[in-house]
Order: structure tokens, then C-alpha cells, then sequence
């Protein structure tokens, strides 16, 4: 049987750019993400599934995933 | 019995999701932009730069024609034609800059106050005329750069810097005014449902007429303080999310289900004689005499 294989992602956060607002961290359906202060951080990658809620949420150009 | 082993085909490699990249359309020294955390314009932004890439148009063609506000401070971070211009004029200068030039797309991004208030008469003009070009309201209920007085699209009751009380005034709806102007493409979205967003903008820049799309954002500095929002999510979900119904919803739902909600999606498209176009047969019949 083929098992699906497990896709891996990476989340680039641009802390230039990000102004701390936890749009991503509210809108994640895993709760990947959590605020670190005034600054958006990975908390969990693994259960990142890659829907890309809180690049397309971002008012700030800040966030982006990316697939491995 | 078993199939052989070359008839087994691997699993098709699934395609790698990539991110959509923006940096050709930013003017990537501008960034940060000057927009407060939790703003929908950065949302709306993004909406319009991948509408932008969908239409194929090169950044030559379009030019982005502003006025004075929070959202017409967009044509500064993106590498297009772009004009800033007096408060509430943007719909002057872009009738202006499309006459001269009719190959370019015009874009105008513009206010709630600035499009509704201070040049409320260039809007239902350029409704009335039908030029080829696009308006996209952010519509945030609230003058955010001059902080947060009400401008014409504040709800009844809400509290503004000059409503401390709430506001007594009936709101202007704004695609109903585009409507009766004359707009022949009239939408409205919101910075929650960004793919709807991004589809109506897609359409708004490739119908031929005027095309106004009111999209509905948060302000959470001055709006979202003054009426309790603890948070821009909160504002989000509460205005957004809720506050709206798509017009493919609007027939399986009650009438007391639809009180106070604003309806999303192509609210009106309709075909009428576009002034360009007009102008350039007026012209070759003049000069034929």
C-alpha cells in the first residue's frame, strides 16, 4: 500500500517587516504559530499542512511557507 | 495473482506548493508599509497585485491613481505607473490620465471619505460616464489617517472622534450609489474572504467600463478602539465574516437572516457605450467634415 508521503514545509517570517498584529496566529487551523513578544514565531512546524492562511492574511508581506 | 512489477506506475509526484511571489510588483525599499498592525489594506493589497498577475498585464500598462488617505498611500509601494494626487481628486486626475492615454488600465485605489465625501461628486461623475477604469473603495467606515473622525460610510450608532456618542447618520451604501450613477460593474468584498476578493477585482479590471468594488476592511487603531473590538481578528470575524453575505447565499435565506448585512460578490454588470470609445468616434467624425 502507498502511503501518502509526509510533506515537509518551511515558514520564512520577515522580521523587518512583521508589526506583531497575530493575524497569522489566529487564523492558523493548527496552531502552528505563537507570539514571541511584539513578533510572530514558529511554534510547531510539524503540523503545518501548507494552506498558506497566514501568508494570504498578512497585511505585511511578512509571512510566507513554502514547500520542501 | 499478482500484476507484474512494470505495470505498477509510482504515485504521480504531487506538485510543491510555492508561495505567490510579490516582490516584482513592490517597490521593495518602501516596505514596511506605514499601515497600523492588523490593517485589511496590506490584505488588499496583496489581492490586487495577484489580480494584477492573473490579468497577464505588463507593469508598464497600468497606472495607479490615488488621492489622500490611508489607502491611497498603495500606488507608493507598488513598481506600476503610479500618481498621487489631492484629496478626493483621484477620480479627476484619472479621467485626465486615461483620455491622454486610453492603452493604459487605470486603477484607482481611494477612501471611504475620499471617494464618498470630499470628491463624492468625482465619483458619481465617473460613474455617470462610464470610462474604462477601476475603483476600489476601501471602505474601513472611518478617516483613519486623521484619527478616526466618522465619514459617510459609519454604521448608525457606531463611535467615531466625531461621534463620541454614535453616529445619527444613515450610511452611504456605496455600491447602490455606484449603481444608480451608472457604474457598469459594481461589487463588493472584503479583506476576510480574500479569494473572493481577488476574483472580483480580476473581473472588475477586465470589464470594459467603470468598475467600482467596495471592499470592506478593518481599521482596529481608531474604528475597532472606539467600538470595543478587543482585537483585528475580532474585527475580522465580527464585520467581515459575519456583517456580509455572499449573493449566492442571498436566495436560501430569510429576510430577518439578511437585517443588516451587506451583500458580497457581482452585485451588478451591465454593458453601456464606454467614453473612450465614444470620444474617439466623436473625434473621427469631426475632423472627417
Amino acid at each position: 500500500m502507498a502511503v501518502a508521503e509526509k510533506r515537509i514545509f518551511r515558514i520564512e517570517i520577515d522580521e523587518r517587516l512583521c508589526k506583531g498584529c497575530s493575524l497569522c496566529v489566529d487564523f492558523c487551523p493548527t496552531n502552528v504559530l505563537t507570539m514571541d513578544g511584539n513578533m510572530v514565531a514558529v511554534k510547531e512546524l510539524d503540523a503545518c499542512n501548507g494552506c498558506q492562511l497566514c501568508d494570504n492574511r498578512c497585511p505585511d508581506f511578512a509571512i510566507q511557507v513554502f514547500e520542501e | 495473482m499478482s500484476r507484474p512489477a512494470e505495470e505498477i506506475k509510482p504515485l504521480a509526484k504531487k506538485k510543491k506548493k510555492a508561495p505567490f511571489n510579490y516582490s516584482p510588483y513592490v517597490r521593495g525599499g518602501k516596505l514596511p508599509h506605514i499601515w497600523c498592525p492588523g490593517c485589511g489594506h496590506g490584505i488588499v493589497l496583496k489581492c490586487l497585485l495577484r489580480a494584477i498577475h492573473t490579468t497577464g498585464l505588463l507593469r508598464d500598462d497600468i497606472a495607479m491613481v490615488s488621492g489622500i488617505g490611508c489607502s491611497s498611500r498603495t500606488p507608493g509601494y507598488v513598481d506600476f505607473n503610479t500618481l498621487h494626487t489631492l484629496h478626493g481628486r483621484a477620480l479627476a486626475y484619472a479621467t485626465g490620465l486615461k483620455l491622454a492615454k486610453p492603452r493604459l488600465n487605470v486603477i484607482v485605489t481611494t477612501g471611504d471619505g475620499d471617494a464618498l465625501a470630499i470628491g463624492g461628486n468625482h465619483f458619481i461623475h465617473a460613474c455617470r460616464r462610464n470610462m474604462d477604469m477601476t475603483i476600489l473603495v476601501y471602505n474601513n467606515a472611518v478617516y483613519g489617517m486623521t484619527s478616526g473622525q466618522a465619514s459617510p460610510t459609519t454604521p448608525p450608532g457606531k463611535i467615531s472622534t466625531t461621534s463620541r456618542n454614535g453616529s445619527i447618520e444613515p450610511p452611504f451604501d456605496t455600491c447602490s450609489l455606484a449603481r444608480a450613477a451608472g457604474a457598469t460593474f459594481v461589487a463588493r468584498g472584503t479583506a476576510y474572504h480574500f479569494q473572493e476578493l481577488e476574483k472580483v477585482i480580476y473581473e472588475a479590471i477586465m470589464h470594459k467600463g467603470t468598475s467600482v468594488v467596495d471592499i470592506i476592511d478593518a481599521c482596529p487603531t481608531y474604528y475597532g478602539r472606539f467600538n470595543k473590538y478587543k482585537s483585528p481578528t475580532e474585527m475580522m470575524e465580527k464585520i467581515e465574516k459575519e456583517g456580509t453575505v455572499s449573493v449566492k447565499q442571498v436566495d436560501k435565506l430569510s429576510p430577518e437572516e439578511l437585517e443588516g448585512k451587506l451583500l458580497r460578490g457581482i452585485l451588478h454588470k451591465s454593458d453601456r457605450p464606454e467614453y473612450c470609445a465614444e470620444y474617439q468616434k466623436l473625434m473621427t467624425k469631426v475632423q472627417a467634415k
